[in-house]
């Protein structure tokens, strides 16, 4: 994106017509994929991924519809414009697929990633874990007299940031649950 | 009223209901039920094979020869991993298929039961969808959406594996016009503005093509007709892949003849000059393109395809058309009749001239022996015999392939069954048995070479057992010809395990099957020789021993561009150093 300088997000028309098919400058895209919740349907859709030698640098998956039987998976993957096409089309085309959405290009969207953050330390640490958790707006979850267990929800760049702060203060161990996101208004 | 009944009958009511006359299989423990209620019906003919692999390329026969999906089915463990091979080639080709495959009950699932295989696991990459039906309510519904997935869209094999358990329960079967429609609706018509695009650049092309595929013949039979159509009010010239030829007429006036690797000269040079490619129904596939880069580098590209992600997949092209064939062709020629378009006549004569330059290369020749029968030979002379006749040709892979594909001409789509994409060896006898059983009156010769005809031979039983009179024509050069070829001439002549030792006696062989072998090593009786293959009310081996060390030409190699193709005479100058894939 970055090349052709077009800020991430910034049109609600198909960023496909903006940028040149043929750039080999990957980029990150996130990807929104409706499925019929049935079984292996997620090994279908990771099954392309390996097979075809796409990346994926986050993957959820829960289901969002109950009655509707419907699935959402939220993918972030990098490639040169035409390989997220391809990646698009790909899954796009495979029977279980409801629908496909490149949210990086459809429009302004929110991405959220959850993290549980396990900090071991005594004294100075423990004080300066606990402000930097406030900060960032991280909640005590659950806490021993030499360790806290941190929930945070935010863009993974922020929980970036805050394990990067954690690791000198004795970050032990970090569960993250990849990136959910929506497109922003209606 | 709900019709209750088993699983095992439901699976043979759905068959029933979704017009399947013939299927072929192969019994074991795990679909012993169905095997029960095929016996007591007599609606659906079985066909036994000698192993798995053969039921699914019979089922891929039957269906490229008649346009109805083909059907196999097939016991739980080694029976479902030997189908796995059939149906990868028939996801590479599109071809419409629905696999039965038994699986142990489902309370022994995941714990390495007798003849347990995780079925749906191993065929997910090469299907294009699968189930695993746990509960008998759901199969009858389940055989009906895979029958409509199969067929619908860019078609292609599914499969449904069904638990012995399964079979046995009782349901209430849901009848064909009940099953929930699948939410499956692939987009079939084309965007009439790009159509309108293409229209437009078919009017200003000085050096246009038509470069179709196994997309045209998969449309059905109105597409070839609206290429016939096409080529005809345009006067462009027309090229096809191996998986198209018989789309247009090798007679037709506009044919320049296959193009690819083993393509024609005129074809992969027109298709290197062109000024507007019009791609229908084909892919770019590696074989045809060469070295992506520098092909057909001065052209337009327009591509017509159902499935959306072969579109931009290999080759960038500028006017996208999604749609079947059919549909697209007809929005095309109506667009085109309806503004009353003209084609640059001056452009096209110039085109046209430059094509019958290339031609006049005649880049098929090759030395004539009057002692050894040379393949090509062989080959022109089933053609003058069999030309005119009900005529289905399937072959194996390799150099015969090739050369059959060069040397037969296909007048009707359908009529042609070979594995392009996978290029699986052992294809062409069972597909041979597969197009038989669905044409039992035709002439329907499999055009083999002997390595890749052993690999399947065991199918002869099956042909003999129910009487499908083919004819297994196999050019024989002890050799594996299109091995020894590249390693002649890409790895130093270095013959690595490409000969065929200890090779059977043909003719001793179709005996012991109990049909009639034939062997030709002469040329002069060549002619007899197949006259008498053609005329034997059976099936027939003919062991057509020819030269051993032919090469296949013209021949691009694989990381070359069009533009630096091999003739026969250039051989001996040419040096290695290509990309060998």
């Amino acid at each position: 994106m970055s090349a052709l300088n077009i800020k991430k997000g910034s049109s609600s028309h198909s960023a496909y017509d903006l940028r040149s098919a043929l750039s080999e400058v990957e980029e990150s895209h996130t990807l929104a994929v409706i499925v019929e919740n049935e079984p292996g349907v997620l090994a279908r859709v990771i099954g392309l991924f390996s097979g075809r030698g796409y990346n994926i640098d986050s993957l959820t998956v829960a289901e969002v519809d109950h009655t509707g039987h419907r699935s959402r998976i939220t993918i972030v993957t990098r490639g040169t414009p035409a390989v997220i096409d391809q990646i698009e089309a790909q899954l796009s085309r495979m029977v279980p697929v409801h629908a496909v959405h490149d949210l990086t290009v459809e429009g302004p969207s929110v991405q959220r990633e959850l993290a549980l953050v396990k900090v071991r330390g005594k004294g100075e640490h423990r004080i300066e874990a606990l402000r930097l958790a406030e900060i960032f707006r991280a909640n005590v979850v659950d806490s021993t007299l030499e360790s806290f267990v941190f929930e945070m929800t935010g863009t993974p760049e922020k929980i970036d940031a805050f394990v990067e702060l954690m690791r000198p203060l004795g970050l032990v161990e970090i569960a993250r649950t990849g990136v959910a996101a929506l497109a922003r208004g209606v | 009223m709900s019709k209750q009944m088993t699983g095992a009958k439901m699976v043979v009511q759905a068959l029933k209901d979704q017009g399947v006359e013939v299927v072929f299989g192969y019994p074991g423990g795990a679909v012993l039920p169905i095997y029960d209620e095929l016996f007591l019906q007599n609606d659906i003919r079985h066909i036994l094979v000698r192993h798995e692999q053969g039921a699914v390329h019979m089922a891929e026969g039957y269906a490229r020869s008649t346009g109805k999906p083909g059907v196999a089915l097939v016991t739980s463990g080694p029976g479902a991993t030997n189908a796995v091979t059939g149906l990868t080639d028939a996801l590479m080709d599109s071809i419409p298929i629905v696999v039965l495959t038994g699986q142990v009950p489902t309370f022994m699932i995941g714990t390495d039961g007798f003849q347990e295989a995780d079925t749906v696991g191993i065929t997910r990459p090469c299907t294009k969808m699968n189930w695993l039906v746990k509960d008998t309510a759901k199969l009858s519904e389940t055989i009906h959406q895979a029958f409509h997935v199969a067929t619908h869209g860019r078609p292609g094999p599914v499969l449904i594996d069904i638990p012995k358990d399964v079979q046995f329960a009782t349901a209430e079967y849901t009848p064909a016009e009940k099953a929930k429609v699948s939410h499956y609706q692939p987009r079939t018509e084309g965007d009439p503005a790009q159509i309108a695009r293409l229209v437009e650049l078919m009017e200003q092309a000085e050096r246009p093509i038509l470069y179709t595929g196994g997309g045209v013949i998969n449309s059905g039979p109105r597409a070839s007709q609206l290429l016939r159509e096409l080529a005809t009010e345009t006067g462009f010239p027309v090229t096809s892949t191996l998986m198209g030829l018989g789309a247009y007429p090798a007679s037709g006036k506009n044919w320049i003849g296959m193009l690819g690797m083993h393509g024609l000269y005129e074809a992969n040079l027109a298709m290197h000059g062109c000024d507007l490619m019009i791609n229908i129904g084909a892919r770019f596939d590696d074989r045809i393109t060469g070295r992506v880069k520098d092909f057909s580098p001065r052209s337009k590209k327009a591509h017509i395809d159902i499935d959306p992600s072969s579109i931009n997949k290999v080759i960038h092209v500028d006017v996208p058309i999604v749609g079947d064939v059919t549909k697209v062709l007809e929005e095309l020629l109506r667009q085109w009749r309806a503004r009353g378009s003209r084609t640059d006549q001056r452009g096209l004569a110039k085109w046209w001239k430059q094509i019958d330059e290339w031609r006049a290369v005649k880049c098929l020749s090759y030395k004539p022996s009057s002692t050894t029968i040379k393949p090509q030979y062989a080959l022109e002379r089933l053609e003058a015999l069999t030309k005119g006749m009900d005529r289905y040709i399937c072959t194996e892979v390799g150099q015969h392939q090739m050369w059959a594909a060069q040397f037969l001409g296909f007048e009707e789509p359908n009529r042609w069954m070979t594995s392009g994409g996978l290029g699986t060896m052992g294809y062409g006898l069972p597909a041979s048995i597969g197009v038989q059983i669905a044409h039992p009156d035709a002439l329907v010769i499999n055009v083999a070479g002997e390595a890749s005809w052993l690999m399947n031979m065991q199918e002869m039983g099956t042909a003999m057992q129910f009487r499908a009179p083919v004819k297994q024509f196999i050019l024989n050069n002890e050799r594996l010809g299109m091995v020894r070829q590249w390693q002649e001439l890409l790895h130093g002549e270095r013959y690595s395990s490409s000969w065929s030792e200890s090779l059977p006696d043909f003719v001793k062989l179709a005996e012991a099957f109990g049909c009639k072998g034939i062997k030709c090593d002469d040329p002069k009786d060549l002619d007899d020789a197949i006259m008498e293959m053609i005329r034997h009310d059976g099936p027939v081996i003919f062991d057509c021993l020819v030269e051993k060390h032919e090469n296949c030409f013209p021949m691009i190699p694989s990381g070359k561009p069009h533009n630096e193709m091999l003739l026969s005479a250039d051989a001996e100058a040419f040096r290695s150093g290509a990309v060998l894939v």
